[in-house]
């Protein structure tokens, strides 16, 4: 199996205006090129989209508007991890030689219909996002004794982050009254406790071995990969106060990596509200059940990046088909060291953790120089 | 008649594989163990609240039924976890589903 890096990237802006679906793929895809004037388009043998948008024929589209003509032109959705799928659908033609080269360009709108999955009519009138991350944040909160004041420290922490990303969504920092005194969505949530959707895009160049040594020699490796789908309904969940799928694609990714969770430096995990980013600590085994909420603070109180350096989903936002390869990006800056003011002391391995409705289907991927 | 016609009258039926008899839920043409077709039967259930929160002055409830059936449903009076209950409505607008429970 040959081995995959990722050789170069682009990104836009995560804001709240309103840009047509096509321009945004294109945003992030001229930006990579912009910065790579050297990748020669002829070699890319395929373009994958990653967006939840209803426009058709996107790949194609974004091909022609990008002056490709690849082998292998097709979208994939997945909800909120539709990046990660893109990139391990991406990972999986080059490994098994079908390509050399594949560009993964992922995008979403402010108003995107992958917000809700209407299928899951188990949820009643309740199918918002706001309705499980309630549910959660109720359990977690009961079970291990965490109070709402603690679970805002997560968003105080990533909004503070998120203020060394230029293209974050959010521009402010927040203290722990901020997050409670924030509207009220549910006896369990407030405002600043969400992420929020947005418009926004992200690209990033995947090229086998050979093809990726001769574009840079600063390839980041992706060497670990683990997915897990335990269904797709919300009250399929079997517990409330931890993550199974992630807990399985954890495993397998780091298994796939030859690495243990104490040997990841960094992290961006997929904090779509508070409580998520405790639960996924716990479930990929960064600390113990219950504590994911102690680590959180720890990092925060010491202005320690480690997790959500680029400032998760609550600050950057969450344009649901970029999120994950914006996520992978974040990464491999960190890795390559060329983070800015978010750069963590010389890592070596980072994790990229993306899920989809509930935490129904988790995508981990370890990257590594 | 299919679990929706039902449900879109306010009726809410179990579906049941005709074959090995497991409970389908969500609702669905075919059984996910045995592939046999499913059909509805009518019956009295009661369910267990497993956890619940609110929104304004309604409360939303994540229910259990015959240890298969987990749903969302609306509350108006203050539910317990583990408190066992009926639903009293259902139905479908605009697409959705709706339940209500006492």
């Amino acid at each position: 199996m040959s081995k995959v890096g990722i050789i170069a990237y682009g990104t836009s802006p995560f804001t709240k205006e309103d840009h047509k679906i096509e321009s945004m793929l294109h945003k992030s895809t001229n930006d990579l090129f912009q910065k790579n004037p050297d990748i020669n388009k002829n070699e890319i043998d395929a373009v994958l989209v990653s967006t939840n948008n209803n426009s058709k024929y996107l790949s194609p589209v974004l091909s022609e508007m990008a002056g490709i003509q690849p082998k292998i032109a097709h979208s994939i959705e997945s909800l909120c991890n539709s990046g990660t799928n893109s990139i391990v659908s991406a990972f999986s033609y080059i490994s098994s030689g079908l390509a050399d080269m594949v560009l993964v360009t992922g995008a979403e709108r402010y108003d995107s219909p992958g917000q809700i999955l209407e299928w899951d009519n188990s949820r009643g009138e309740f199918k918002h996002p706001i309705f499980w991350a309630s549910i959660f944040s109720k359990s977690y909160k009961q079970k291990y004794g965490i109070s709402d004041e603690q679970l805002a420290i997560v968003s105080v922490k990533n909004h503070k982050q998120a203020k060394e990303n230029p293209n974050a969504l959010s521009k402010k920092t927040y203290t722990v009254e901020d997050i409670m005194n924030s509207k009220k969505l549910t006896d369990d949530l407030k405002l600043l406790n969400c992420s929020r959707p947005c418009t926004g895009s992200a690209s990033i160049l995947l090229a086998s071995k050979e093809v990726a040594e001769k574009y840079t020699d600063m390839p980041i490796w992706i060497t670990g990969i683990g997915q897990k789908t335990t269904s797709a309904g919300f009250t399929k969940n079997t517990s409330l106060t931890s993550m199974e799928s992630t807990v399985i694609a954890g495993q397998s990714a780091l298994k796939m990596s030859n690495h243990n969770i104490s040997e990841i430096d960094v992290a961006e995990v997929h904090d779509a509200f508070s409580v998520c980013e405790p639960m996924i600590l716990e479930s990929l085994g960064f600390t113990n059940p219950g504590e994911g909420i102690n680590m959180s603070q720890k990092l925060h109180e010491e202005n320690n990046f480690m997790i959500n350096p680029r400032g998760g989903l609550i600050g950057s936002g969450h344009p649901l088909g970029a999120t994950g390869i914006s996520q992978t990006i974040e990464i491999v800056q960190q890795l390559q060291k060329t983070a800015g003011n978010r750069q963590i002391n010389n890592p070596k391995t980072g994790l990229i953790h993306n899920m989809s409705a509930a935490a129904t289907s988790s995508t981990v991927l370890v990257l590594e120089k | 008649m299919n679990f929706e016609e039902k449900l879109s009258k306010g009726q809410f039926y179990i579906p049941e594989c005709l074959v090995c008899k497991k409970i389908i839920w969500p609702p669905s043409e075919f059984c996910d163990k045995c592939n046999g077709k499913t059909s509805l039967k009518k019956e009295e259930i009661e369910g267990k609240i497993i956890e619940f929160s609110k929104q304004n002055e309604n409360y939303f409830c994540l229910v259990e039924f015959c240890n298969s059936i987990k749903l969302m449903a609306k509350m108006t009076s203050s539910p317990k976890k583990n408190q066992i209950v009926k639903i009293s409505k259902c139905g479908i607008v605009n697409g959705s589903y709706f339940f209500q429970i006492i």
